[in-house]
């Protein structure tokens, strides 16, 4: 490896660069658009639940727990109906996400609440449904302890650790980097790539005496400083809107920036070297990227996967690089404490550097 | 001829592509300070041949050195010692002129001081001087060519191949491209270049003519006019190729 | 006819001797489904939890016994106090239950990671449940359509929305601007053929191929997946050819607006993945986005797509119910398929 050649081919990419009318413009407008678009989007907060009651009871506390529901915040009463049918008619419509049917004599006997929630949309169903289910027992509850009746001790309290107001907004955050990263380390060094590969400058390289290392480095050295610089640009706008600094080590979230640049742009590197066109390239890198990103964890938690999936995981490198920024940020949690993770992430990243020398042939 | 007066030597040289034999055991040698020229239809077998020259593909069979090197394990000894110019227009075109000139003077390994003089030299030569600070991409097509083969000249090869260096030119340039080809030539460098420009063949030394991938003929452009009664070296390719086979 | 014949030819001929993007064209909705239908869930059902008593009492031990053999949860075993904090933030546990024997009564403390406040509610509400299940609980709860809350069939339509987006648009885009960088449009815009023509010839072989991933995805989605047959499929069919046609017409807009085919993939891939991904519905909910995003979400057609597969493939409501998604897709199709028209006659 020749530093001055390393140095000179450098400078070639750098004013290419410069040159390409759209890259500079993903510089700046990825992370926004990420940072700014994506926490707003990705939440699972489910907020106006609309619910359906079929009030076949009509008592004072049938109307108080109505009432009561739609006074909370996620929940919307959509009407109170008297037949079943009926409510499951606006089911179908998709106009309503929950039933609450409310049986008759419910307020003399006791009898059970019937809470049904609409399948169709998972997440919305399910989160309906504890907070109809709540938010009704909460209304039982007091009813009871106006009435006099026992009812069981409240000696009960939650603890929210690391993110106490329970944001999705600073969940995602941190984990978007992985984006970022996906993006411009892995996409842009593969298309730069199988572009010189067509245009046929690549050829006027490879009868050259420049060593295989040195020109694969001169590809992927400035995508990884634009992708640290992508990030930094990323870390400042969750910090300046929304707030959320790392309560742990940057350097660390760094280190693991730089891991994850190296797997990334190895993995693109390589597959550029083994695809003829662009349309291939970008067709192989599109099924990578799809399933790092939702394998990885970045969107729904590994831990929700079957136990065969999460073992998939393992050969997601982004899953790692998840975990790590998560705990960092909103943890502190230290770089010994995360060796594992750091490990799998460093073995990846030499297996990817690795994969993208030995593929690309000066020679055919 | 002498070991030492060799720059190509090649014996039995061939390329299988799957069944499709492209290059099917060719041997010749050219000598130091030569213009060779490999003549041929299209899809006769010359990028091919060249691009084992090179060190770009691995031949079949057969073996041959370049420069001294050997062409099935010394490629990257090979490419120190050559330069090479390919059929399809290779320079970056987002880099000026003088920033292309000098990331090749700086891949071949010469000094900052080399540099400055031999890009100095190779503008004056190529009336350039103006044209230094413009975009590649920007220059017409007879002023890249040249500008080309500057590139693959800068750092004074052995041997440099041109792999039909004058397509798509019109025929002025044509003429001024040959003048520096016969420049490089006059000072020791010996020229290897493909073309399907029968009139150019008449600049060579010594021309082979390749039909279906093998050697059909080679010889100076007057001993093969002698041989086959031709007035022009057209006719003498009219012969020759009368039995090709191949057609693109 | 002829002519029309021997493009049509041509571009089949292009498209299936690139053996490995017709491989990943046709693997890719495999996997997909695959992974999707049976790994990707947003369900909560794994919590890792860790118990904390400074003394047995049947209670506590009924209670233990409980959250062992409860599917939702994995029990971690027993910790002290001092470890709960350190286990929370090395990610080993998701919460931590702490029992305090006062008593007849129980009281007790749940310290959850709140890292993923979805994860954390749903812990919290699991955990609640369990330990207060003796007190008398006075609600049943059910799902309805989809009774396991299995998200394999929300992703299906999601996924179709997606992958037809990538294939039909990017395919087709980047193909032509192939053709313009090496000048074989010109070559054929000069050419007597009527510019519709060329049009057609281009649409035709990538509307085939995306029928046959049609019916791959259609076969998986039925029978590995499990999703109920029923008298929709016709709609299901004839919904989804019209999102085809919408995303051919989307490749060739990208087409006439850039000239390389390194533009066209990034503005596909910023045009369409990201926002298919995210805005669409496919994984989060468009009601809960701000106002502003929903409208945009109005202009992306795997919105429309993606609700109208939903309500035909999981629903089962009859055609009746899509009307208003296959008349606004219908609309998007006219739209840009008059100004490529317009486009390519002007051009002649």
């Amino acid at each position: 490896m020749n530093l001055r050649i390393l140095k000179a081919l450098l400078h070639k990419e750098v004013i290419m660069m410069r040159h390409n009318p759209i890259i500079p413009k993903m510089i700046v407008g990825l992370p926004l658009m990420a940072l700014l678009i994506i926490p707003l989007v990705a939440t699972f907060d489910v907020k106006n639940v609309e619910v359906v009651v079929v009030d076949n009871d009509h008592s004072q506390l049938s109307r108080r727990i109505i009432a009561d529901i739609d006074a909370s915040q996620e929940l919307a009463v959509k009407s109170v109906l008297t037949t079943h049918l009926q409510a499951m008619d606006l089911i179908e419509k998709g106009e309503a996400d929950v039933i609450l049917s409310i049986p008759p004599h419910f307020s003399r006997d006791i009898s059970q609440l019937d809470v049904e929630a609409n399948g169709v949309n998972a997440t919305k169903g399910m989160l309906g449904m504890q907070y109809v289910v709540s938010s009704a027992s909460s209304t039982l509850r007091m009813a009871n302890i106006e009435e006099g009746l026992p009812v069981p001790s409240q000696a009960s309290s939650v603890l929210y650790r690391f993110n106490p107001t329970l944001n999705f907004r600073h969940y995602m955050i941190p984990a978007l980097m992985v984006f970022l990263i996906i993006m411009i380390c892995g996409f842009l060094p593969a298309l730069n790539l199988v572009s010189e590969k067509e245009s046929g400058t690549i050829e006027a390289m490879n009868v050259t005496p420049v060593s295989r290392i040195t020109f694969v480095l001169s590809k992927l050295i400035p995508f990884w400083v634009t992708g640290l610089l992508v990030v930094t640009v990323g870390m400042l706008i969750g910090f300046f809107v929304y707030g959320v600094a790392p309560a742990g080590n940057i350097a660390c979230i760094y280190l693991a920036a730089i891991l994850l640049s190296l797997v990334m742009s190895g993995l693109g590197v390589a597959i550029a070297n083994k695809s003829a066109t662009m349309l291939q390239t970008i067709f192989v890198m599109f099924a990578f990227i799809i399933i790092f990103q939702l394998m990885g964890g970045l969107f729904t938690p590994i831990g929700s996967m079957p136990e065969w999936a999460q073992y998939i995981t393992y050969a997601v490198p982004p899953r790692f690089f998840n975990e790590i920024m998560r705990s960092i940020y909103l943890k502190g949690t230290t770089i010994f404490e995360l060796r594992s993770q750091f490990l799998w992430l460093t073995g990846y990243a030499l297996l990817a550097l690795g994969v993208a020398a030995l593929t690309y042939k000066k020679r055919a | 001829m002498t070991k030492s007066d060799i720059a190509i030597s090649v014996r039995d040289l061939t390329k299988q592509f799957g069944t499709f034999t492209a290059v099917d055991h060719i041997s010749f040698d050219v000598r130091k300070g030569e213009i060779f020229g490999f003549l041929g239809a299209n899809g006769a077998g010359k990028t091919t041949a060249m691009r084992m020259l090179c060190g770009l593909s691995y031949p079949t069979s057969g073996s041959g050195t370049v420069a001294g090197f050997d062409v099935c394990t010394q490629g990257e000894d090979i490419k120190r010692h050559i330069g090479y110019m390919s059929q399809k227009f290779s320079l970056y075109g987002d880099l000026t002129v003088a920033q292309n000139l000098r990331l090749f003077s700086t891949i071949y390994g010469l000094s900052d001081a080399e540099i400055k003089e031999r890009m100095g030299a190779v503008m004056n030569q190529l009336d350039m001087e103006s044209m230094a600070n413009a975009h590649v991409k920007s220059i017409p097509v007879g002023w890249r060519q040249k500008l080309a083969f500057a590139a693959s000249t800068i750092h004074r090869p052995e041997i440099v191949f041109l792999d039909e260096p004058t397509g798509g030119v019109d025929p002025v340039t044509r003429r001024k491209f040959w003048e520096l080809i016969y420049r490089a030539s006059s000072e020791g460098m010996t020229v290897f270049v493909t073309t399907h420009y029968l009139d150019e063949a008449e600049y060579c030394n010594r021309v082979s003519i390749m039909v279906d991938g093998r050697i059909a003929a080679l010889d100076t452009p007057a001993a093969l006019k002698e041989k086959y009664h031709a007035e022009t070296m057209d006719e003498v390719f009219r012969v020759v190729a009368k039995d090709a086979q191949r057609t693109e | 006819m002829n002519i029309l014949g021997s493009l049509i030819k041509k571009e089949a001929i292009h498209i299936v001797r690139d053996k490995r993007t017709m491989f990943i064209t046709l693997c890719m909705p495999l996997v997909l489904l695959l992974l999707f239908g049976f790994a990707i869930s947003t369900e909560v059902n794994d919590v890792r939890v860790a118990v904390v008593t400074e003394q047995h009492t049947d209670k506590t031990r009924d209670i233990i016994q409980a959250l062992d053999v409860n599917s939702y949860f994995t029990f971690e075993g027993l910790a002290s106090d001092a470890e709960v904090e350190p286990l929370l933030r090395q990610g080993k546990i998701d919460a931590a239950l702490i029992l305090r024997t006062d008593g007849a009564e129980t009281p007790y403390q749940i310290v959850v990671d709140a890292s993923n406040p979805t994860v954390a509610q749903a812990a919290v509400s699991y955990i609640s449940g369990v330990v207060e299940r003796r007190t008398g609980e006075s609600v049943i709860t059910r799902t309805l359509y989809n009774p396991q809350m299995k998200s394999s069939y929300n992703f299906v339509p999601g996924i179709m929305g997606m992958i037809f987006i990538l294939i039909c648009a990017i395919m087709t885009s980047v193909s032509i601007v192939r053709e313009k960088e090496t000048g074989t449009l010109d070559l054929l815009l000069v050419s007597p053929v009527r510019p519709i023509n060329i049009f057609i010839g281009k649409l035709v072989p990538y509307f085939v191929l995306s029928c046959c991933i049609l019916a791959i995805m259609l076969t998986m989605a039925y029978t590995v997946l499990g999703l109920p047959t029923s008298g929709t499929i016709v709609s299901v069919i004839g919904v989804s050819l019209l999102y085809i046609v919408l995303s051919l017409s989307i490749g060739l807009l990208v087409s006439t607006l850039v000239d390389t085919q390194v533009s066209a993939l990034i503005v596909s891939a910023m045009l369409f993945m990201v926002p298919v991904i995210m805005l669409s519905g496919m994984i989060f909910p468009v009601d809960n986005m701000p106002l502003p995003l929903q409208g945009i979400s109005c202009i992306i057609p795997a919105r429309w797509y993606i609700s109208a597969m939903r309500k035909l493939m999981i629903q089962q409501i009859g055609f009746s119910g899509v009307i208003k998604e296959v008349i606004i897709m219908a609309g998007m199709t006219l739209v840009l398929l008059a100004a490529q028209l317009g486009k390519f006659n002007s051009k002649k």
